[in-house]
Formats: C-alpha cells, sequence, structure tokens
C-alpha cells in the first residue's frame, strides 16, 4: 500500500503497516520542553511518582521563553526544571542558547524521526522529514516518561510548490500565503506534505520556516522529503550520519492536493489578529510600524539576520527595531559576519537569544495601540503581552525595509530597479 | 465526575486562542494556576472569570482553542468550575489537552445556543439539553481513545490505574 509522509515515518517507527485514521502506539526519537510547559509536565510526573525517564539523553529542557528570567517566579520555574533534568540526567539548554525548535533544527531532528515537543510549533522538524508534533505539558511528561505515545495517524494534504519565486519573495509569504488561502483551520488534525520542484529547490532554513507555521492551519505536522539539501545542512552541524532518505510513495492517497505557483506570488502580509486574515504588501503599505521584530523559530536564523543587514547597511531605522537571533549558533555567526555591528549602527538592538517578544513574556512588550511588524508566526491579540497592541507579520524583507521607512514598506519600491 | 452537568451558557465568538485564555503577559503565573484561573479567558471577556458561575458552559464558535500547546489553558477553564467546552471545531492540540485534563469538549452547532442559556449536559449519552429553549441537541461521541481517558479523569489518572496506555 503506497504511503504518504506521515503514514510513511509513523510505520517506520511503530514496525506498523499504518494508514490514515489508525491509532497506534509509537516510540520517541526525542520529547522536549520549553520553560512554559515544562513544569506543569514535571508536577503531573510527581503525582505519578514518576522519576525515571524512558531516554534521559533523548529528554530535552530548554529555558527559552523567559530567558533570561524577568521574575522570580519565572526563576524559581527555571531552578525546578533545571533539578528536575540533573536528577534524571536530562539535557539542558540554558539562557542565552536560544529557540528550541532551532537548537533541535541545528543539534537534534534526524530524518525519519518521531519527535514531541511541549510547543506548537515543534512541527518546524518536519523539514526533516521528521513526524515532529506540538503536544501539552501531560503527553508529553509521559512520552518522555514512557518512550512513546498514542497517534492518530493523521490524512494528508499535499501542497506542491512550483515554479521560480520573485525576488523579495521568500518562503515565509509562500506559507503566509498557504494559511490565507485555506484558512486558519484549513488543515486541523491534518498532515501537510510539502513537494514539487520549487519545494525541492528550497534550502533547508526556508523549509524550516514552512514548517514551522504548519500550525497555524491547524496542521498536526508540516513535512518535507529529505534529500541532498537535507544531507548538506546536516553536515554542516557535523551531522551527516544522521542522514536517511525518506520520501512518500508515488501513488500515496492525498485527501486534497494544493498547487502554489510561487511565479505568482508577492511579498505577504498578515494584518490583526489573525494570521489567515493575509494581504499582498501593496494592499497594507504605509500603515505606521511603531517597533519591529526580527526572530524567533520562524525567522530569526543567519539568512534572516544577512537580510536584516544588507537592508541596514549605511541606513537608520525609523521604527523601534529589535533582532533576536534563534541560537546562540546564529549569533556567533551573525558577530563573526559583521552583521551585529550593521544592526546596531542602523539603530536597532540587539537580544539573547530566545522566545520573549514573540510570546509577550518579556523584551518587546507592545504598548497601547501600538503597532508591531513581527517576523513570528502568530499575530493573536494579545501575543506581544498587550492585548490592545495590533501584531503585524511578513517576511524579514518586509520587516527590514518597514523598520527603516517606519511604515509597512513593499521592497520592490524600496529598493526600486 | 457527575453524570449530569448543568449551568449557563457564556458565548465567545470564532478563533478564541490560547492567547486569549491564558495570555502570555501572565507567563509567571503558571506554576499559580489557582491565581491564573482568575484571568480565564480575560483578553476575550474580561468580565468573565469574576461573574461566571461553577458548572457554567464556554460556547466557542469555529477553531476554538487554536495556538499554543500551553496546557494551562484547559486546566484553568477547568479550575474556574466550567463544565464543558462546546464548540462548533476546536483546535488539534486544545482538543487533546482538554481530554487529558478532564476537561469535556463537545463538538456542535453552537448557533442554536445564545447568552445565558440554561444548558444540562448528558455526557454518556452525547445529549445537549437547551432547557431555556426547550430544545435538545445530540453530539457524536468522543474517538474510543479520548472516552477511555476522558472516563479514566484524564491521562494523569489513565497512567495511574494501568502504568501504560491502554487503548
Amino acid at each position: 500500500m503506497p504511503q504518504t509522509l506521515a503514514e510513511k515515518i509513523l510505520s517506520l517507527a511503530s514496525g506498523k503497516n499504518l494508514k490514515a485514521g489508525q491509532t497506534a502506539i509509537v516510540p520517541l526519537s526525542l520529547a522536549y520542553f520549553q520553560d512554559g510547559t515544562g513544569p506543569l509536565g514535571l508536577r503531573q510526573l510527581e503525582k505519578l511518582n514518576i522519576k525515571k525517564l524512558a531516554n534521559p539523553e533523548k529528554s530535552i529542557f530548554f529555558i527559552d521563553h523567559s530567558a533570561p528570567s524577568p521574575r522570580k517566579e519565572l526563576s524559581n520555574d527555571h531552578m525546578f526544571i533545571r533539578d528536575f533534568a540533573k536528577s534524571t540526567g536530562a539535557i539542558v539548554h540554558d539562557v542565552g542558547d536560544g529557540v528550541c525548535h532551532q537548537i533541535a533544527a541545528e543539534s537534534y531532528v534526524r530524518p525519519g524521526d518521531v519527535v514531541i515537543g511541549g510547543d506548537s510549533h515543534t512541527c518546524t522538524g518536519g523539514a526533516f522529514a521528521a513526524f515532529a508534533t506540538g503536544m501539552g505539558s501531560t503527553d508529553v511528561a509521559i512520552g518522555m516518561a514512557l518512550g512513546k505515545t498514542w497517534f492518530r495517524v493523521p490524512e494528508t494534504i499535499k501542497v506542491e510548490l512550483k515554479g521560480y519565486i520573485p525576488r523579495f519573495v521568500t518562503s515565509k509569504d509562500i506559507i503566509l500565503h498557504l494559511i490565507g488561502l485555506i484558512g486558519a483551520d484549513g488543515a486541523t488534525y491534518k498532515s501537510l506534505e510539502f513537494c514539487g520542484d520549487f519545494a525541492e529547490k528550497l534550502p533547508m532554513p526556508e523549509r524550516l520556516t514552512i514548517s514551522n507555521m504548519a500550525v497555524e492551519a491547524g496542521a498536526k505536522v508540516g513535512l518535507f522529503a529529505s534529500d541532498n539539501k537535507t544531507k548538506q545542512y546536516l553536515a554542516k552541524y557535523g551531522r551527516e550520519n544522521d542522514y536517511k532518505e525518506i520520501s512518500s510513495d508515488p501513488d500515496a492517497y492525498y485527501e486534497q492536493v494544493i498547487t502554489i505557483e510561487v511565479d505568482k506570488l508577492t511579498p505577504v502580509v498578515a494584518c490583526p489578529h489573525t494570521v489567515d486574515n493575509t494581504k499582498p504588501v501593496s494592499q497594507v503599505k504605509n500603515i505606521k510600524i511603531d517597533q519591529v521584530f526580527i526572530g524567533t523559530c520562524t525567522n530569526g536564523r543567519i539568512e534572516d539576520l544577512r537580510y536584516a543587514a544588507c537592508v541596514f547597511k549605511d541606513r537608520k531605522v525609523k521604527a523601534r527595531t529589535i533582532i533576536t537571533p534563534a541560537s546562540r549558533d546564529v549569533f556567533i555567526q551573525a558577530s563573526k559576519e559583521g552583521l551585529i555591528e550593521t544592526i546596531l549602527k542602523a539603530g536597532a538592538t540587539i537580544m539573547t537569544p530566545g522566545c520573549g517578544a514573540c510570546v509577550g513574556v518579556h523584551g518587546g512588550i507592545l504598548g497601547d495601540d501600538e503597532n508591531c511588524l513581527a517576523t513570528q508566526n502568530r499575530n493573536f491579540q494579545g501575543r506581544m503581552g498587550n492585548p490592545k497592541g495590533n501584531i503585524y507579520l511578513s517576511s524579514p524583507i518586509v520587516a527590514a525595509c518597514s523598520a527603516i521607512t517606519g511604515v509597512i514598506t513593499d521592497p520592490d519600491e524600496f529598493f526600486g530597479n | 465526575m457527575s453524570n449530569i452537568l448543568k449551568g449557563k451558557a457564556w458565548k465567545f465568538g470564532d478563533d478564541i486562542s490560547t492567547d486569549h485564555i491564558a495570555p502570555g503577559r501572565l507567563f509567571h503565573l503558571r506554576s499559580n494556576l489557582p491565581e491564573l484561573a482568575k484571568h480565564v479567558l480575560e483578553d476575550a471577556d474580561p468580565d468573565f472569570a469574576s461573574k461566571m458561575s461553577s458548572g457554567d458552559f464556554v460556547i466557542g464558535g469555529n477553531n476554538f482553542g487554536l495556538g499554543s500547546s500551553r496546557e494551562h489553558a484547559p486546566t484553568i477553564i477547568k479550575l474556574a468550575g466550567v463544565s464543558a467546552v462546546i464548540a462548533k471545531s476546536f483546535a488539534r492540540i486544545f482538543y487533546r489537552n482538554a481530554i487529558n485534563v478532564g476537561l469535556p469538549v463537545i463538538i456542535l452547532d453552537t448557533d442554536k445556543i445564545d447568552a445565558t442559556d440554561e444548558l444540562e449536559l448528558e455526557l454518556e449519552n452525547g445529549i445537549l439539553k437547551n432547557l431555556s429553549k426547550n430544545e435538545e441537541y445530540n453530539f457524536p461521541p468522543l474517538p474510543r481513545v479520548m472516552t477511555q481517558i476522558l472516563s479514566d479523569g484524564g491521562l494523569v489518572e489513565h497512567i495511574k490505574k494501568y502504568g501504560d496506555f491502554n487503548i
């Protein structure tokens, strides 16, 4: 029976021949928590008197959502996490290491893995052909304790990306376009499988951006087949031996097929307060922006910081601008390339690698009626710490151009011909 | 969990996110759930937590609970004393989390229910009675795995009982 990527990965992991709609218990390759969801999970294990983890070396805690801690309550949560990890042998990535999903991509996730994380954007790992999905604290804690969890095998929507992408259009615009097309619940409980000649050309960082936002259409996973690009990315982090080729079968059954001709796309902006409220940048240009935020698991990678530095070179920002490298590795690389100096000279500021501004904990909370243009994945009311703030989402190129002008700006007009 | 749940309807719209239910600005209260529960759904209706009574129902539209994986969202809805969340559809992670923490989640056409309607839920029979309108609505049972976990009182109780997944 031909299989989709989701069916294939779950079948390989469980040793059973699974198809969509079936329920199965599947061994886990990796389970992780961040500091906002870990403590609740650990209290659930306390209720069960569980003090041992099935695979401590595959159990990771990332202190990234409130790092460095802005409040004593959160410092205490961090201590609780560190103590638990010490007693069980689980791994901790502490303050400054960066956003969980970025570190997972750099150091842990492998093709064919089954990954659960106590954070909805765990689906980022789908870019590696890993069945990576977000779950709640109890599910992840019990997954860590038992080394397995239950899944309903999802049906799949195939998304074919075709053609050549126009200048100033990025994978962020592709995924925002898709979410605008199918809606914030357009793929609820489904797997999104990205393929087509343009998907094959996409480098891993851009695939990570697309997989990261699969959940914003309600999807359980956002998958790419593994290929030479995956292999190159793993090799960059000294992990070439983690490579395995995984692809769907040619005659697999898809519930729906969506084709996106990327030639026809323009930069997209998601307007307040839902991610599917998308508009071409040309329709929202000149909206005043108080704060620009470039960072997060969606678009805080070195490639994104290069876009920002390229735009900022010999210019000054008009909007208050916060740049957060997604990981320590990204920060070091940006520093080596001189990007940090360019960004600082332009009048922007740099934050510790982490999630703070995006999740509304600290480091970029909006004032009443302020507008923010951010490269993150969500613009829900209250997301950046104030229900009276307005969040627009875009690619790093649109965000960087808009930081300079102080209004939402079409890069085509910014750079001219 | 008692078999019949009774209370008043509180209406919310489409796309109620986990940021509406348990906002990030209250991140520091995540290890103090009774305190966090005093703010439940605050960014959708600032009066809800102070005015609702134990046993009341949260009525949503489409895609209730979209967004983050924070289990604190269904946990504080339950802690506040809400009997069940009834919506046209739910986001995936919220739905599974709700079952795991023992909060009933029911899918039906909520256009039929108005704010302040008196409701009575018979969970096992799949019946919701609207006492104010003298109507009765049927809803499909949960998937088998979820029925099992919910009837055990949530995932922790399920694992306590069996020492493993028994699904």
